[in-house]
């Protein structure tokens, strides 16, 4: 992770929908007097969410107001967790996991995939379908190399599966969450290897 | 009360204490970050750990774990905390090391060195040399206003400028945003700060990251002369430290006076500096054809005995201004008794403050220190944070602790704590005296917006009506509390510099064909009228010289001793830190001579002679850091006046805060501050 700074291009303005003040409004309603800065995850997650995935600066000065917080108590926030995202992302916005046991599995194929087909990380393709970034381990090791699509998780990706995953994507084609390769979570992809008996069975 | 060994050395202390209290209770020195005794606890820069027995069995940072977390062994003896042992001596090298790792290496070139925490504790409890090869942090510098300059590279993350500004100053200016390697301190988004305390950050800063703006580069802190005196900016008397370098006042830094400014002084009592090197009065002037041409002492001397002796007394005036020191005033005050005029007058701006209803009618009774005290406030015609900032601090302080019902009458602003706002004028005032229910320990907060106009007096009044009804006068505590802004008005009031029998005020003086002669000595924010010839003593050329017939150059506050009452009656002494410029003089001086050109000279040939007398009427003035209290009957008679107050909107006494006396509206940095303030300063390109 490097240093996060907000977009360049900053919308004008940003405004909660009506859906969402009256959320807010009910959500903040929960809080004892004074302590309304405790919503102020669930509020930025909610503007981002309706914001097409990412924060502008208006957003944070909004949720600032609504919760009567310093603006820069919210900016804090907003730079500290990585799930905010900053400037404009892909309406599928791709998070790979580069960590350990997914590099071993071969994430460095489905990088240049991502690289090819998509281009640097952090940037929208023209189409504004994809945009990509490298993130530490989202912990499905097990069924590494994995990538996370805006909420949901892809696994056990090789350079082929992932392009037509990618292809679906992009054509608007329902597509398989979880295990590419058709496995159940996370049991073993071949036959059980270990535990293949039960207690006692075994012994002689 | 809890016992505990610190290394070795048994301590008796409160079971709430951390253990970094606990080990300077006995007597051992804890290297810190972090930690500040005024500031809520972080626990984050790691170098105060220590190695406890009766805890956990690893090194414990002793500004986050109290006493009372540490168990006695099994034979009941005490917990044990070492500060000495390889363990510890081991942490400290590793902590150091980590915040070595991406702190540059250009003490050379930067301004805290010699005044640094890291340099100094690094040469203390670091090791030699460094194992790190890699490359270090980098960090973008911010803009966070004109009074701070930031190198970030430096930044070790201790927090301490965020937790003043969010806890002390209380505009949450600061934070850290980003995590990590990659935590920022920063403000938001390059604004600059708002707080009007906000040169504080610079002293918190452990390392070089925040630093005065306006003193960069300009000398190392071995070279300045230090003199500890007291401010005059506002009323409150703040304790500083004046550094000097030859003739010239470098900068200004806060004491410590738990009683007082505890460790905290405004922006203007820090960065006036520059106010005291321009605009200078340095030599003599006399006004000849409407302009004012330089003279001789002798000749401004003789011109004004010759205009003195041609006018009858009671058509000559004195006026005393903002920053006068005690003596200086008595000189004057003895002056104007031997010219035999009882036109005499310290309150510029109108303030109905008169010493005939006893002292306690125009102290901060309740004290700075007992704001902490007061059960409830009600301000009247104060904007705190603009005329006092630092007590504003104090009554936020207040606050934080919670239960603390604040009410204002007067103009709504922004006090950086909650308050239930009354209205406007006295009216609302009247209506909350008749309807409150009585509190415990009132705070009755009267500012020189309510006492500075026609019906000041009965705002007064008022204000001890509602401090006697509302539970501002019991057993021990007086909470009617006159809120001054200027530093020279209760030592003048002392020595009832006000109006003699039949004598003029200061607004009556200043109408045009009231007088014929006015000493004005340093009163700048009073427009005198054409008519009167004026004779201006003062040190800065301001608006009173720009009036002036003759003009006396005087000094500066830095540049005579003299004692200062604040605005709860603590007398206070100020020392000379460098010598008036040029052929200036020493205030007290400049009428002694004026009296001996008068023919008649005053009783005294030197300072000391002057205080003795001084003491010998006004024997208050020798307790130097004391108050003499007032009587809480003086204020209870008070109340019993009738009071018939107007119905305008009471209008806080200070529009600007940066612009409020002479020094200051020299100071290219206060104008940089005020422009900001007044948000018409382009913001600094990122």
């Amino acid at each position: 992770m490097s240093t996060r700074r907000l977009a360049e291009d900053q919308p004008a303005s940003f405004e909660f929908t009506p859906e969402n003040k009256a959320w807010l409004e009910t959500q903040i309603a929960k809080y004892p007097d004074g302590r309304q800065a405790s919503m102020v995850v669930p509020a930025l997650w909610q503007a981002q969410k309706q914001n097409d995935n990412w924060l502008p600066q208006a957003a944070i000065e909004k949720v600032a107001d609504a919760l009567g917080m310093a603006k820069i108590r919210v900016l804090e926030i907003a730079t500290f967790y990585s799930m905010f995202n900053l400037e404009p992302v892909g309406k599928y916005f791709i998070q790979l996991c580069g960590t350990t046991p997914c590099l071993l599995a071969g994430s460095d194929e489905i990088i240049e995939v991502l690289q090819r087909r998509v281009g640097p990380q952090r940037r929208v393709t023209d189409d504004g379908l994809f945009s990509w970034i490298e993130v530490e381990c989202l912990g499905a090791c097990c069924n590494a190399p994995m990538v996370q699509i805006n909420d949901d998780y892809y696994e056990d990706l090789t350079a082929e599966n992932f392009e037509k995953l990618l292809d679906n994507l992009a054509a608007g084609r329902p597509v398989k969450i979880g295990s590419q390769i058709g496995r159940v979570s996370s049991e073993p992809v071949g036959k059980l290897t270990s535990l293949t008996s039960f207690y006692g069975d075994g012994a002689k | 009360m809890t016992k505990i060994l610190v290394d070795g050395v048994e301590v008796d202390v409160p079971g709430d204490f951390t253990l970094l209290q606990a080990c300077e209770q006995a007597g051992v020195e804890v290297p810190r970050f972090c930690y500040h005794e005024r500031l809520s606890i972080a626990g984050n820069c790691r170098m105060c750990l220590v190695e406890v027995k009766g805890g956990p069995p690893k090194p414990q940072a002793s500004c986050a774990m109290s006493v009372k977390d540490l168990r006695p062994g099994p034979n009941g003896a005490p917990p044990e905390v070492l500060t000495k042992s390889p363990m510890v001596k081991k942490a400290r090298e590793g902590v150091m090391e980590f915040l070595l790792i991406n702190h540059p290496l250009d003490c050379p070139i930067c301004d805290q060195g010699g005044e640094c925490d890291l340099q100094d504790q690094a040469l203390v409890f670091g090791v030699d040399s460094s194992r790190y090869h890699e490359n270090k942090r980098a960090v973008e510098d911010k803009y966070i206003g004109v009074l701070v300059k930031t190198e970030m590279n430096r930044c070790i993350h201790c927090t301490r400028c965020v937790r003043f500004t969010a806890e002390v100053a209380g505009t949450g200016d600061m934070g850290a945003i980003g995590r990590g390697e990659d935590m920022e301190i920063t403000t938001y988004l390059e604004s600059a700060m708002t707080s009007e305390l906000q040169g504080n950050v610079a002293d918190l800063c452990p390392v070089g990251a925040l630093l005065p703006k306006p003193q960069s580069f300009r000398a190392r802190p071995w070279e300045y002369q230090k003199t500890e005196t007291i401010d005059v900016m506002d009323a409150l008397g703040s304790a500083i430290r004046v550094d000097s370098r030859g003739r010239e006042v470098m900068r200004i830094l806060p004491r410590i006076n738990d009683l007082v400014n505890e460790e905290w002084i405004s922006d203007k009592a820090r960065q006036i500096v520059d106010g005291l090197k321009t605009q200078r009065l340095d030599r003599p002037y006399i006004r000849e054809n409407g302009r004012l041409r330089p003279a001789s002492w002798r000749e401004a001397l003789a011109a004004v005995a010759a205009k003195t002796k041609a006018t009858s007394p009671s058509r000559i005036g004195a006026l005393v201004g903002d920053l006068a020191a005690v003596e200086e005033t008595f000189a004057l005050k003895l002056l104007a008794q031997q010219l035999g005029t009882p036109n005499l007058d310290c309150r510029q701006d109108g303030a109905k403050l008169d010493p005939k209803f006893g002292r306690a009618s125009y102290l901060f009774n309740a004290t700075i220190a007992g704001i902490e005290q007061a059960g409830a406030a009600l301000i009247i015609g104060a904007n705190p944070r603009k005329e006092s900032p630092v007590l504003n601090a104090r009554i936020r302080k207040r606050w934080l602790k919670g239960d603390f019902k604040i009410s204002l009458v007067g103009e709504r602003a922004d006090l950086t704590y909650g308050y239930d706002y009354l209205g406007a004028g006295p009216e609302s005032l009247l209506q909350f005296i008749r309807s409150a229910k009585p509190a415990e320990r009132l705070l009755v907060v009267v500012g020189q917006g309510a006492l500075a106009r026609d019906d000041g007096e009965a705002a007064l009044t008022l204000a001890a009506q509602a401090a006697q009804s509302l539970g501002g006068l019991s057993d021990g505590w007086n909470g009617f509390s006159v809120l001054h802004t200027a530093a020279a008005r209760v030592g003048a009031l002392d020595l009832g510099f006000t109006p003699g029998a039949g004598g003029l005020d200061a607004r009556a003086m200043a109408k045009t064909g009231a007088l014929d002669l006015i000493f004005n000595l340093g009163a700048d924010e009073i427009a005198i009228e054409p008519g009167a010839f004026v004779v201006y003593i003062g040190a800065h050329g301001d608006r009173g010289a720009h009036r002036a017939d003759v003009i006396l150059p005087g000094a500066a506050y830095t540049e005579k001793s003299g004692l200062y009452v604040n605005t709860e009656g603590r007398v206070q002494r100020a020392f000379r830190v460098v010598f008036p410029p040029g052929e200036a003089r020493e205030d007290w001086a400049v009428l002694r001579a004026l009296s001996g050109a008068l023919g008649n000279p005053l009783p005294f040939d030197s300072l000391a002679a002057l205080r003795r007398r001084l003491v010998e009427t006004h024997p208050h003035f020798a307790q130097v850091d004391e108050i003499a209290e007032g009587e809480s009957a003086q204020i209870v008679a008070l109340a019993n006046h009738p009071a018939v107050a107007m119905k305008d909107p009471f209008v806080p006494a200070i529009q600007n805060f940066y612009f409020t006396n002479p020094i200051a509206r020299a100071s290219a940095v206060m104008a940089e501050c005020s422009a900001l303030a007044q948000g018409r300063f382009a913001q600094a390109a990122e």
